[in-house]
């Protein structure tokens, strides 16, 4: 009942905001020093690039009608596709991005993305502690973007051709399922070879997927190596995941959990499943455009996206668990049990188990520069799929 | 072009008319003065956006990028090409490009060969319309849609297996692979191997023919030592067609291709697209046109650009 009351305030102040009745200020959030301390008039457009199942119409409707920004959604495939697409013609083009942890210090490395104000996102106080401030968006205590949603990549299989159903990560890498296996088009998909090969051959001394020697990373590409002529296809959005699904082509594969409601939806006979090797996952934020042309209608944006119930409606539609602890009751709301299903009242234990996205580096967290970087993947991951 | 002068004469004033009339005048006596006025806009565009382009393309192969920032730098450097000379990754992706292309030229000129010869020699008039139009009609729906249907076709639980079931042949497993490839690739550019042919075909004097049965040939060979010379220059401008479609082609291998399906269209646009590795692509770009000067000589000394 409280978190109702101080919703509707929300509401209100945002409504006088855009009204024009509460001088809201011109926010001035071109300037990485000075961070705006309101949100001004939306500008009418707001440009995003997000991945699928983000901008749904469910939540966007009703934030256009609220707001009068007209929401342009862009859908980029891979963490590297939005790295690009945010640097493309000067970075103005778009003013966020649903960026995850191994994009996000990328982006704020290279000075695509500025600081906000989480004091204007309310929401962000009511963030599971990890999340305020996680390191994957907050550099030198500013906020570079508010964090949205999290969750694991998880092993989707056909509950018809996939008996028993599995328990490990071998079913993608063993020749039970040949030419049925499907897994991410993605560099960072070595993280999950290297998940694997830690819990399967501790000889290699794998202690993170995303730290990894080069004689680790040479054994995590031989694994992937050895898994490509299993492979129907590498799939680079969503819906290919889905087709191959619908279609037969893929029995098993690595998979978001969007996939699995998708096709769960229309009827197909599949199910996923974190596997006991564990999971690797991402921790997704809203950054801001270091150039954005429509900074207001941003801002709204990541506060609307913030609120318990968009948050809920979100988390239940892609099948990720909110960073708002306040949106469990609505998550029930909308669907019985979801709370719980989705891990939104899980325990600090179960986000500490998954190995979330993050860009490697030469820097082995040791203070030795003997890790192998992202350019490295990249480059052996094209010749792995040749 | 002179009707529309006169009708604007008639249209004009006097003093309006007298001017018109000594530029038409003009233009009528300096030939060279009317060619430069024609040619000029085509030209203009050609050089200015068709060459300059390739000319950008061509220059930005040698630059690199910074991978921590991802700006271009211009500093002169044969690195890429490198890069793609030495990785046996990049010989293999341009080998499977060029393959696939020959591959899908050959079956197309298979194919089209005895379609267009009973289509142009042998059909009546009336058929030969509605042959005609059923090649054509192919080119009026959309690539992607027609590309997304043979994605359902070739799918494992899709109609060509669901066919092959029901006459008790099993099942085939080719979807998502470069046989899915070919076979859509075919299907692709077929008209455009098949127009050609066609022409080709028709432009054969019946009177060759007629003095080759004189001279005691069967059908056979005189298909094989009459007809198939005179038609060659026609499949080879087919060929032209087919081949550098496929060459050039990154949408098919995105949809029907399955592991280690990639083009050089598809590094090239990863590389823009998602590595931001503008200057990589380019050079890696320069491979196809390479190829296809290649070609085109060879095309042209096979007397292809007559039949065209």
């Amino acid at each position: 009942m409280r978190n109702d009351t101080r919703n509707l305030l929300l509401v209100g102040a945002l409504t006088l905001c855009m009204a024009g009745v509460v001088a809201c200020g011109g926010g001035n959030s071109s300037s990485n020093a000075n961070l705006p301390t309101s949100v001004g008039r939306g500008e009418g457009q707001l440009n995003v690039i997000a991945w699928e199942g983000y901008t749904q119409p469910e939540w966007v409707r009703p934030f256009e009608q609220a707001t009068g920004c007209q929401v342009h959604p862009k859908y980029a495939g891979s963490s590297d596709e939005m790295v690009t697409l945010m640097r493309q013609g000067g970075g103005s083009q778009y003013d966020l991005v649903s960026a995850s942890g191994d994009a996000s210090l990328r982006l704020i490395k290279g000075g695509d993305v500025q600081p906000v104000n989480v004091a204007l996102i309310p929401g962000w106080k009511n963030f599971i502690p990890q999340l305020k401030s996680p390191p994957h968006n907050t550099v030198d205590g500013k906020h570079y973007g508010v964090s949205l949603q999290w969750g694991p990549n998880t092993l989707l299989y056909n509950t018809r051709s996939v008996t028993p159903a599995p328990t490990s990560w071998s079913a993608i890498y063993s020749p039970q399922y040949k030419g049925k296996v499907t897994v991410p088009d993605n560099p960072i998909q070595i993280a999950d070879a290297a998940l694997y090969l830690s819990a399967t051959r501790p000889e290699l001394g794998i202690r993170d997927p995303y730290e990894l020697t080069e004689s680790q990373l040479n054994a995590a590409v031989a694994l992937l190596k050895s898994q490509r002529p299993l492979i129907k296809k590498y799939w680079s959005l969503a819906s290919d995941e889905i087709d191959l699904f619908k279609n037969g082509d893929a029995v098993v594969g690595a998979s978001w959990p969007y996939q699995t409601i998708t096709l769960q939806d229309s009827g197909a006979p599949v199910k996923d499943m974190i596997p006991k090797e564990g999971a690797t996952g991402w921790a997704d934020t809203w950054m801001l455009s270091a150039h954005a042309q429509h900074p207001n209608c941003a801002y709204k944006w990541m506060a609307w996206v913030s609120t318990p119930r968009v948050q809920a409606q979100q988390a239940i539609s892609f099948g990720e668990t909110p960073a708002n602890t306040l949106a469990c009751p609505y998550m029930d709301r909308i669907e019985a049990g979801a709370c719980a299903k989705y891990h939104a009242n899980a325990p600090a234990s179960y986000f500490d188990s998954i190995r979330f996205w993050r860009t490697p580096t030469k820097d082995c967290g040791n203070g030795s520069q003997d890790c192998t970087d992202y350019t490295t993947w990249q480059q052996k991951w094209t010749e792995m799929k040749g | 072009m002179t009707a529309a002068t006169r009708a604007d004469i008639a249209a004009g004033g006097s003093g309006f008319r007298s001017a018109r009339r000594r530029v038409s005048a003009a233009l009528f006596r300096r030939g060279w003065l009317r060619a430069t006025l024609l040619l000029s806009p085509p030209g203009a565009w050609f050089v200015l956006i068709y060459l300059a382009a390739l000319a950008i393309l061509f220059v930005s192969a040698f630059w690199t990028v910074d991978a921590f920032t991802g700006n271009v730098v211009h500093s002169w450097t044969l690195e890429n090409f490198k890069t793609i000379v030495t990785s046996p990754t990049y010989r293999t992706i341009a080998a499977r490009t060029i393959g696939i292309a020959a591959a899908v030229t050959v079956t197309d000129a298979l194919l089209a060969i005895p379609f267009a010869y009973f289509a142009a020699r042998l059909a009546p008039r009336r058929l030969q319309t509605i042959l005609f139009v059923i090649v054509l009609v192919p080119l009026w729906t959309s690539y992607l849609v027609r590309v997304y249907s043979w994605r359902l076709i070739l799918a494992q639980n899709g109609i060509l297996n669901w066919t092959l079931d029901k006459i008790g042949l099993g099942s085939v497993n080719i979807a998502y692979s470069n046989w899915a490839m070919w076979i859509v690739f075919s299907y692709l550019w077929l008209p455009f191997m098949i127009l050609p042919v066609w022409v080709a075909f028709e432009r054969v004097p019946g009177s060759l023919l007629e003095a080759s049965a004189d001279l005691g040939a069967r059908g056979a060979t005189t298909f094989r030592r009459v007809l198939l010379p005179l038609v060659l220059p026609g499949v080879v401008a087919g060929s032209i067609f087919t081949f550098s479609l496929t060459l050039g082609d990154f949408i098919t291998p995105t949809l029907v291709g399955g592991a280690g399906s990639d083009f050089i269209g598809n590094v090239v646009y990863s590389n823009v697209g998602i590595a931001n590795n503008v200057p990589f692509a380019a050079a890696f770009a320069t491979i196809p046109l390479l190829v296809m000067g290649v070609y085109l000589l060879l095309a042209r000394r096979m007397g292809a650009f007559e039949a065209l």
